[in-house]
């Protein structure tokens, strides 16, 4: 031990210390250049960008950017279909985290479980999450096809339906199965963060509540699901993010149909206007209203990480 | 005794019931995910005659299945480029990912201190930025860039999503790595960014190879900034290529659209479940405070 003591202090001064490859500063700074410059190049002014455009009056035909105020946004609210799409953002990502919570944590249970076919299963269940949306969705879209959907033909078989539901053709069906379609799709990756979080409590407490001989229900509800709470919150906020801010499940499944814009969301209508229809300033302006809420998705994301030093 | 007994066997006959609802349970999860996956496969060897027919059973082939639709897949449609795009795709936003993050992994990591901490976690709030608020100006940028149509404007973009993701992965492998092992190599004459590259590095392997994983399936999951940017169908990847390319008007032929979905599910899936443990530890490893 003190050999190598020596050995350090005969030997460093030696050495070129300030050699750059050597030099701390420099190489942390170096390090960290390139994803900065990315991130700010790419996310910062595109950013920024966002936040201009929905203050001027930017078209495809008239793409110089004059600064209008709040013109912009008020023609963005004063639209009933941006009031449409704005309940059904709320709505879709409400409800579907909250089936998410209790799927996703009784999914999670299920997975850390040993049992036989284990790898099958989790195969199965992540395929949801793993399977590009747009992809899932086309499954869906067949799944619920007017005429030849699975599911009717069962119905029919069981005696409790005549001939189809159609199910993506009336808007409260329509709204259902987009909502079906979300918490599908998150569940698995939910389940996944809780079991990434369940692997940090200590494995003494499972243990010794094994020990203890408790029973199955009381171990589960007294126990382990008040130490996965926060787990549960991160793994929500997660979900919250992917619903609010997704329009593929909806442009694949709806296109916003049926129509008038019965199941239009925010991210859907300011692609409608911003990219089908050209209207810059107004798809921007539309899809800044998500800013808030995912200022405040952030916030509570953090404020979890800091309490339980898990993300 | 008989009082210990019965109540030795209610705890057996608890700890029985208990294995058959956790297969009865694992059962039903697993047949509602992949029920529209199962659809979708037997779907794509139907033929047309058995599959729109309205009173046949959809779950049996009243028809022997054929690979007919598989084969027009193939050969009749534009998938097998959407399939080439996204690989081309995927394979350069891994190696930008790489070769952007590893170095700012390991400098937050381990050279910054607090302040490394806290751009830690500002890297890890851009990947909460969502391409929704920014598809609009990003596709003004690639315009201005000269990338419209082309697959560069993904290879470009799809680093903003993978790169703050890969950040907060790796810092949680370069994390678990012992400072002396490199201190060693230091003493054994290596520079710090010598040492870090013979012995670092091959040791934060496994959290490279989660990356490469992770990042391949952020960009082929990804759809809003191709369908922004990206209107010609040969430079479609398969994430917009299938939805829009594979229905002419509004006829859908069904069996090859639902071949397209299964044939790109399925390896996503095998590999993503290969490395899931790994993505797993990966993950709670980037907060445990280093």
């Amino acid at each position: 031990m003190s050999e190598t003591a020596v050995e350090v202090k005969a030997v460093a001064p030696a050495r070129d210390r300030r050699h750059f490859l050597d030099n701390d500063r420099f190489l942390a700074i170096g390090g960290m250049t390139p994803a900065v410059l990315y991130i700010l190049g790419l996310v910062g002014i595109p950013f920024v960008l966002a936040v201009l455009l929905a203050f001027s009056d930017v078209t495809v035909g008239d793409p110089s950017l004059d600064l209008t105020g709040l013109d912009t946004l008020r023609q963005v609210i004063a639209d009933p279909v941006f009031w449409q799409s704005l309940r059904n953002t709320f709505v879709f990502t409400l409800v579907s985290n909250a089936l998410v919570v209790v799927l996703a944590t009784a999914l999670a249970l299920i997975l850390t479980k040993q049992f036989k076919g284990k790898w099958l299963v989790r195969f199965l269940v992540l395929l949801p999450w793993t399977t590009p949306v747009s992809l899932a969705a086309i499954t869906w879209l067949w799944t619920l096809d007017s005429i030849f959907s699975p599911i009717d033909w069962v119905l029919r078989a069981m005696g409790l339906l005549e001939s189809n539901v159609i199910w993506l053709g009336k808007p409260a069906l329509a709204l259902a199965s987009v909502i079906t379609v979300h918490t599908w799709r998150i569940v698995p990756l939910a389940a996944v963060i809780i079991m990434a979080g369940m692997i940090a409590i200590p494995s003494e407490i499972k243990d010794a509540s094994d020990i203890d001989g408790a029973r199955f229900w009381r171990r589960t509800f007294e126990i382990e699901i008040p130490l996965m709470a926060p787990i549960i919150g991160v793994a929500v906020l997660f979900g919250v993010i992917l619903t609010i801010t997704d329009m593929t499940v909806v442009y694949v499944l709806t296109r916003g149909g049926p129509p008038p814009n019965s199941t239009q969301v925010l991210a859907s209508w300011a692609f409608f206007k911003g990219i089908e229809g050209g209207d810059l300033a107004q798809g921007a302006g539309t899809a800044l209203f998500l800013l808030p809420v995912l200022i405040a998705v952030a916030a509570f994301i953090l404020r979890f990480a800091r309490r339980r030093e898990v993300l | 005794m008989t009082l210990l007994e019965a109540e030795r066997r209610s705890a057996n006959s608890r700890r029985v019931w208990g294995r058959v609802a956790l297969y009865v349970l694992a059962f039903l999860a697993a047949l509602l995910a992949a029920f529209p996956f199962l659809w979708s496969t037997i779907t794509m060897f139907k033929q047309d005659q058995d599959l729109y027919t309205k009173a046949n059973n959809p779950f049996w082939f009243n028809d022997p299945p054929t690979l007919e639709h598989v084969r027009y897949l193939f050969t009749n449609t534009e998938f097998v480029t959407f399939v080439s795009n996204t690989l081309l795709v995927g394979l350069a936003v891994v190696i930008i990912t790489l070769v952007v993050s590893v170095p700012a992994a390991y400098s937050l990591a381990h050279l910054v201190g607090r302040w490394g901490e806290r751009l830690g976690i500002a890297i890890f709030l851009v990947y909460l930025i969502p391409p929704t608020l920014l598809f609009i100006p990003m596709s003004r940028v690639v315009s201005a860039l000269g990338l419209h149509e082309s697959l560069w404007s993904l290879i470009l973009v799809y680093p903003t999503i993978t790169i703050p993701i890969a950040v907060w992965l790796l810092m949680g492998f370069f994390k678990g790595i012992p400072r002396d092992i490199e201190e060693q190599a230091m003493v054994d004459g290596y520079t710090r960014a010598g040492a870090v590259l013979r012995t670092v590095l091959p040791l934060v392997f496994p959290g490279m190879v989660a990356v490469t994983v992770f990042a391949f399936t952020l960009s082929a999951h990804e759809f809003i900034y191709a369908l922004s940017f990206i209107s010609s169908t040969a430079e479609k990847t398969i994430s917009i290529g299938v939805p829009t390319a594979l229905v002419r008007g509004d006829v859908f032929f069904w069996q090859s659209l639902q071949a397209a979905a299964i044939i790109s599910a399925v390896p996503i899936a095998f590999v993503f479940n290969l490395f899931l443990d790994r993505f797993i530890s990966g993950f709670t490893m980037g907060a445990v405070k280093g």
